[in-house]
């Protein structure tokens, strides 16, 4: 929540002002939309007549019973309290989705045959390929930041290349230079390592940044009193820096994690067995390509979705604990 | 007359072009309580933050507790072990309790068994009267209370002498003579303490020497009571004026 202000004033869509403003500018919209031959001119038939005929009478007939519609939807959500709101739009947005994906025509059955393969194997390599990655990110962040931060001109300037030239580069970049220029120097490496390791450093890279930042944030006296009493960098970074940065590193991490998980469907492309890959092949074989696609993304947003309610988990507990 | 602890000969410090400290002379010997004082950029924080190295002096030497102090030390943690340091800020660890403060120096730099840190940490938690506090964070501690815990956190590091950068200056008023009354039963015990303040009762009541400090030299060290009584140079003399009016 933003700071929320003592003073309500009246619910703005409920003035007659905003209400004629959102009825003119929604039928304007959807006439310029031209809906006529949609199932929504069809539904209008007795009204507009033939519709693919009905020119721009039938455009706007149209155009202005859809606004009506939304507009009173609009109010009526208004009289609504904040938690039925939430819920109510979330509802109303999720069944829009699920329209649009339901007008492809898509094969229920066939997805049901393959879903539990693209789960047990899918899904399960993403999570093991973005866990692993994310985990090793995290060490590579670790040193990048205090490399970044060192007056060590060797260590610095290591790390600055290093995370200038991987936040520089494409993803997929760096995935085809990993996987197809290794084997050049001639180390063969296999799909999976080599998706991991571009993973690792690409996101290592920007996990540098957000490490600096936490270590940098933490004030200086903590690294006085801490040295004054004979600490020497590794217990002050270890014991005293790290633990007060975590709180500020952790949830910008989750949202890294968030990213990953998503970003690791460019691994498909080395033929990597994952949830992208599998949508794409299982779906070619059968030219069933939407219910795959749609199967995928349903799945990656399922994922992203119990990420991201652990993730306000662990911010909120930071956030608890902050004495 | 006792060994010196702590030795500065003709110590000068830059930053930059601004010249901090000039040509410090001065001698703390065991047991000695010294208070240094004199008007804000004076120098007298610079000073007593190169006694532990937080800040690097360029000319000059500081030998303290008989090791050279300078940047290419290679024990410059095992001299800190010794020096005990009390901020403006206080600078507790948050993340730490009252007790984990307390333990952290003895246990992770010193390597002394838990349950005898904890004793320890206890004792000197009771010497400042806070025992109860015990399992508390620093945040949840009032300002004075918390800058006791930072004195105890630095008598846990048994140390030979204990340096104050203006204990006092960050304090509500209220709180600062519970800190002055640590500070002075601490002298009392035989501490060798080094302290910038302004507290000019406190310099009255415990220093062997006073030492007055402006743009980055000592102008003026004597014995307390010649100090307050009879200030030989004029910028003391102003300074006292100012700051004892009210």
């Amino acid at each position: 929540m933003l700071f929320a202000d003592t003073v309500v004033g009246d619910t703005g869509v409920h003035k007659p002002k905003v209400i004629l403003i959102m009825v003119v500018v929604a039928t304007v919209i959807f006439t310029l939309l031209g809906l006529n031959d949609t199932i929504f001119g069809e539904i209008m038939r007795p009204v507009i007549g033939e519709p693919k005929e009905s020119g721009l009478f039938g455009n706007l007939s149209v155009g202005f019973v859809l606004a009506i519609i939304l507009v009173i939807n609009i109010v009526l959500i208004g009289f609504l309290p904040f938690r039925y709101q939430v819920i109510v739009v979330w509802l109303q947005l999720l069944a829009l989705f699920l329209t649009f994906f339901y007008s492809f025509d898509l094969k229920i059955e066939f997805i049901r045959s393959k879903i539990w393969f693209m789960i047990t194997q899918g899904v399960f390599t993403t999570l093991y390929i973005s866990a692993i990655s994310i985990i090793l990110a995290s060490f590579v962040a670790i040193f990048g930041a205090i490399a970044k931060l060192s007056s060590n001109g060797f260590a610095f300037a290591i790390a600055s290349f290093y995370t200038s030239f991987f936040r520089g580069l494409p993803l997929l970049m760096q995935l085809y230079l990993i996987y197809l220029g290794m084997p050049q120097l001639g180390y063969v490496i296999d799909a999976v390592p080599a998706g991991i390791l571009a993973l690792t450093l690409c996101y290592g890279a920007y996990m540098t940044e957000i490490f600096r930042a936490g270590i940098q944030s933490i004030n200086k006296g903590q690294w006085e009193a801490s040295r004054s009493m004979g600490f020497g960098f590794g217990l002050t970074m270890r014991r005293i820096i790290l633990p007060q940065a975590m709180p500020l590193i952790i949830p910008p991490t989750g949202n890294q994690f968030i990213a990953m998980l998503k970003d690791s469907s460019l691994v498909s492309v080395i033929g990597v067995w994952e949830l992208m890959f599998l949508a794409r092949t299982m779906g070619n074989k059968d030219f069933r390509h939407m219910e795959m696609l749609i199967t995928a993304a349903l799945i990656y947003w399922c994922l992203t979705m119990v990420l991201e309610f652990i993730q306000s988990r662990i911010e909120r507990h930071y956030r608890t604990a902050s004495h | 007359m006792s060994a010196p602890i702590i030795e500065m000969t003709n110590v000068n410090k830059w930053y930059g072009t601004y010249h901090a400290l000039r040509n410090i002379n001065f001698t703390v010997n065991e047991g000695d309580k010294i208070v240094v004082c004199g008007p804000s950029g004076s120098g007298k924080s610079t000073m007593i933050r190169t006694l532990n190295y937080l800040e690097a002096h360029q000319e000059g030497t500081i030998r303290v507790n008989g090791t050279d102090m300078h940047p290419r030390m290679k024990d410059v943690d095992k001299v800190r072990m010794d020096v005990g340091m009390v901020f403006q800020h206080f600078n507790l660890f948050p993340h730490l309790t009252i007790l984990e403060n307390l333990m952290a120096g003895p246990m992770w730099v010193r390597g002394i068994a838990q349950e005898e840190a904890r004793k320890t940490a206890m004792m000197y938690l009771e010497r400042v009267r806070i025992p109860e506090q015990a399992d508390k964070y620093p945040g949840q501690l009032s300002g004075g209370q918390q800058q006791r815990v930072a004195i105890a956190r630095s008598l846990c590091m048994k140390p030979k002498v204990m340096l104050f950068d203006e204990p006092t200056s960050a304090l509500d008023p209220e709180m600062v003579s519970e800190v002055l009354d640590t500070m002075v039963s601490l002298a009392k015990d035989g501490m060798t303490m080094v302290c910038v303040t302004h507290e000019m009762g406190f310099a009255k009541a415990v220093a062997d020497r006073v030492i007055f400090m402006d743009e980055g030299s000592i102008v003026e060290e004597n014995d307390p009571i010649n100090f307050f009584e009879n200030p030989q140079s004029k910028r003391t003399q102003n300074f006292l004026s100012q700051i004892l009016q009210h």
